[in-house]
């Protein structure tokens, strides 16, 4: 018996992500719940500008390029246009938090009903290891080179929480993928957005905090560990909003 | 038993698949290099593998197939 294969809705290339990148492990768990929602025909993916400017390729349903940040916008047209299409975006941080910004929070604030996959790993990969919005205080990247200097810089910022002040977005949650067992968390979440979206509920967003190896100057096992150590402490994990849910539990 | 298929040729070299098995199946190969210039993944230790996938959950290219 098969107990682990590549999902259908991944096309059958190689990743052009660098080892260990977990770019690879988020677009797997897309595609499987893809495959488990049985909607690979109706789903329309907005890959973003960045490290995953190429995730059309390897995803097998439809996909649309978008301007850099403009992700969900393009998704709210295309879903707009024709409801009957689950409409996701695949974004990194760059993308949604620093030039996307406008875009992602008018998404939330209108309730849209797309998915927002949004990988943080805090910095600018495709570029070089820029600092990004999400770098952390103190981290070292090409344009910080003695660390970030929060007094000139101003502070990451923490996109789970901003949106969850909104009324708007349905649900908004904080996964990580550094083990077997956040990837298994990280897959119910990813799996409740897009069902979120098949029953009509609105904007649900799944922050991935993920990691960079080539750019933080690690090892994949040490850029992992680094996450734990580093990364969640600023950005914990959790659930930041589930407006049906929460009201379920109150009946 | 346990089959483990591995599509070597997309391996990265990466090591996660090593770190998450807990029975230390896998090891990236000292001697093989596959046409990306990487060292894949191969199983020496076949005999120990209970099947459960923790290597393929990280595997962030995809390449193993696990069979139980």
């Amino acid at each position: 018996m098969t107990v682990f294969k590549k999902p259908h809705a991944l096309t059958d290339v190689p990743m052009h992500y660098c080892p260990g990148c977990t770019h690879g492990i988020v677009h797997r768990l897309v595609a499987e719940v893809i495959d488990e929602l049985g909607i690979e025909g109706t789903t329309i993916g907005i890959a973003p500008v960045g490290c995953s400017v190429m995730a059309y390729n390897y995803f097998n349903c439809d996909m649309i390029e978008a301007a850099h940040g403009r992700a969900p916008a393009v998704a709210t047209g295309v879903k707009r246009a024709d409801p009957s299409n689950i409409v996701f975006t695949y974004q990194g941080d760059g993308d949604l938090a620093s030039i996307g910004m406008a875009e992602t929070v008018h998404a939330a604030a209108r309730n849209e009903n797309i998915t927002v996959i949004f990988i943080n790993n805090a910095i600018y990969g495709m570029t070089g290891g820029q600092m990004a919005p999400t770098s952390l205080p103190g981290q070292v990247t090409q344009t910080s080179p003695y660390g970030r200097d929060v007094n000139h810089c101003g502070y990451p910022i923490r996109v789970c929480e901003l949106l969850s002040e909104l009324e708007g977005p349905e649900y908004l949650a904080r996964v990580t993928v550094n083990s077997v067992k956040n990837v298994n968390n990280a897959k119910k979440a990813i799996k409740k957005a897009f069902q979120n979206q098949v029953e009509g509920k609105g904007f649900s967003l799944v922050e991935v905090v993920s990691s960079c190896p080539t750019n933080w100057g690690m090892t994949p096992k040490q850029a992992l560990e680094w996450i734990d150590e580093k990364m969640l402490p600023y950005y914990p994990l959790g659930v930041y909003k589930d407006r049906s849910g929460s009201q379920e539990a109150q009946k | 038993m346990a089959k483990l298929t591995f599509k070597t040729d997309y391996c990265k070299g990466c090591g996660l698949c090593v770190d998450a098995c807990p029975k230390k199946v896998l090891r990236l190969s000292p001697d093989k290099i596959n046409p990306k210039g990487h060292h894949p993944v191969e199983a020496v230790n076949m005999d120990a593998c209970i099947g459960c996938a923790f290597c393929a959950t990280m595997c962030p290219d995809c390449i193993i197939e696990v069979e139980r």
